[in-house]
């Protein structure tokens, strides 16, 4: 199928380069570290995490190196005008999105592999009590927050200030995303795990991901061509 | 380059509406106050409660004006209609200021009848967030630079879809507190000069809208004229 390759053909590119220099995933990787040990000095007390700070403490590491490998991405993209050319390219506008998108996706997997073991063994959390839900937590949690994220990425590509703009834009839309996750994550790690309300989570993080990627996909050629 | 008398005053339902509604709007804010004054007082709360009747009206002007934004940044994009870029911007506006009305008498009201200035209820932090992203709109557009009007109308279609799902997460956030449902159990006496202020509210909404949009329009023309002159 066109759109699947041509899908793998933008996520091939992006990997390639980022796997040469690995400049993104190391940066960013260490920045999530930065920013959980940051976050302990604020609700760590007396060799104890605060309750309940564990789940919190996570999705904002993710929220934040999410932000950040955006920029980084897309920075790389304008610094060459290969966006341009991308665009000047017949291959269909969805497909670019969806490729762009993978390939954050892609990014921000490999950061919370790192993350969450980290956060389990800073905090004594049990993340992997329920491993299924948790990795579906934190999937649909990334793909809600790369789908609007990497579209406010894209559209602000050429335009001034836009690194203190996307942080700007995206976190008040991606509340819900956040929201979600943390008490989530948090319904998993209680004394007495609650399973139905972390499933109710699920649900809402699905039909969020569902909603704002078709957004997305609508709005993306409407939003690049000048 | 010719210009043509029509281009610059189209003749649209809110021209023709304008005047009256002006007056009809100043006379509903000239007798508001006669209402609220003769509402009953509220058991517990006394006379603080009387605030309610900007608060709510308030609110119920930003979510016009969040669904006025939404639709005109769709016609925006998706139908390319540039007129509708000044209503998305007059509108987003609008949230903003009707939106900081909200906000600042909602911390008002709560510190006096409950005691917290802000209790991270579900519809208080949903409209912030929404409010919020709605600043983020107006800054866009500000510091943006040249082409910010397709992007702010992005911005302005996700913020619109996203109050549901704001809203429907900050609430089961917040299951474990009670709801307060204020407005179906009012008292009759209550109810008439709550509607009315919202009727009112609504109407200083559309007449301010159709202010700046005229504004905003007759600025961008100027702006054009301005580029066209320079060639």
């Amino acid at each position: 199928m066109q759109l699947l390759e041509t899908i793998w053909l933008v996520m091939r590119k992006d990997l390639l380069i980022e796997f040469r220099s690995r400049e993104i995933v190391y940066t960013t990787l260490f920045f999530a570290v930065s920013v959980m040990l940051v976050f302990s000095f604020s609700f760590v007390r007396e060799g104890v995490a605060v309750e309940g700070a564990a789940p919190g403490i996570l999705w904002v590491a993710v929220a934040f190196s999410g932000t950040l490998a955006l920029g980084r991405a897309f920075e790389r993209e304008r610094q060459n005008e290969t966006l341009r050319g991308l665009l000047m390219s017949p291959a269909e506008r969805p497909a670019l999105y969806l490729g762009k998108l993978a390939g954050i996706m892609l990014l921000l997997i490999a950061v919370e592999v790192v993350a969450v073991p980290l956060v389990a063994f800073m905090f004594q959390a049990p993340l992997f009590r329920y491993p299924a839900l948790m990795a579906a937590l934190l999937l649909t949690g990334t793909l809600g927050f790369a789908a609007v994220g990497t579209l406010f990425a894209a559209m602000l590509v050429r335009t001034r200030s836009r690194d203190v703009l996307l942080p700007l834009l995206l976190y008040p839309i991606t509340v819900p995303v956040v929201i979600a996750g943390v008490r989530g994550t948090a319904a998993l790690l209680q004394t007495t795990p609650d399973l139905p309300m972390a499933r109710a989570w699920l649900s809402m993080l699905v039909f969020f991901d569902v909603v704002f990627v078709t957004l997305a996909l609508w709005t993306f050629e409407a939003v690049m061509t000048e | 380059m010719s210009l043509k008398a029509e281009s610059l005053e189209p003749t649209t339902i809110m021209t023709t509406f304008f005047t009256p509604l002006t007056v009809l709007v100043a006379a509903m804010f000239a007798v508001a106050p006669i209402l609220v004054v003769g509402a009953p007082y509220e058991s517990s709360m006394g006379l603080v409660q009387k605030i309610f009747y900007f608060h709510f009206p308030a609110w119920m002007a930003m979510f016009a004006a969040t669904a006025v934004c939404g639709v005109a940044s769709a016609r925006v994009l998706f139908m390319g209609r540039k007129e509708s870029d000044a209503t998305a911007l007059a509108a987003a506006e609008l949230v903003v200021v009707f939106g900081l009305i909200g906000l600042i008498t909602g911390p008002l009201w709560g510190r006096k009848a409950w005691g917290v200035w802000w209790s991270w209820d579900a519809r208080g932090t949903s409209a912030l967030v929404l409010w919020l992203v709605f600043v983020s709109y107006l800054l866009l557009r500000r510091f943006g630079g040249p082409g910010s009007e397709r992007l702010s109308a992005a911005v302005g279609l996700f913020g619109m879809f996203n109050a549901p799902f704001v809203y429907w997460s900050v609430n089961l956030w917040r299951t474990l507190h009670p709801k307060t449902s204020v407005v179906p159990s009012l008292p009759v006496a209550m109810g008439v000069p709550l509607w009315f202020s919202t009727v009112a509210f609504l109407g200083l909404f559309m007449l301010l809208l159709a202010m700046r949009t005229r504004l905003e329009r007759r600025r961008a023309e100027l702006d054009s004229l301005h580029l066209a002159l320079d060639d």
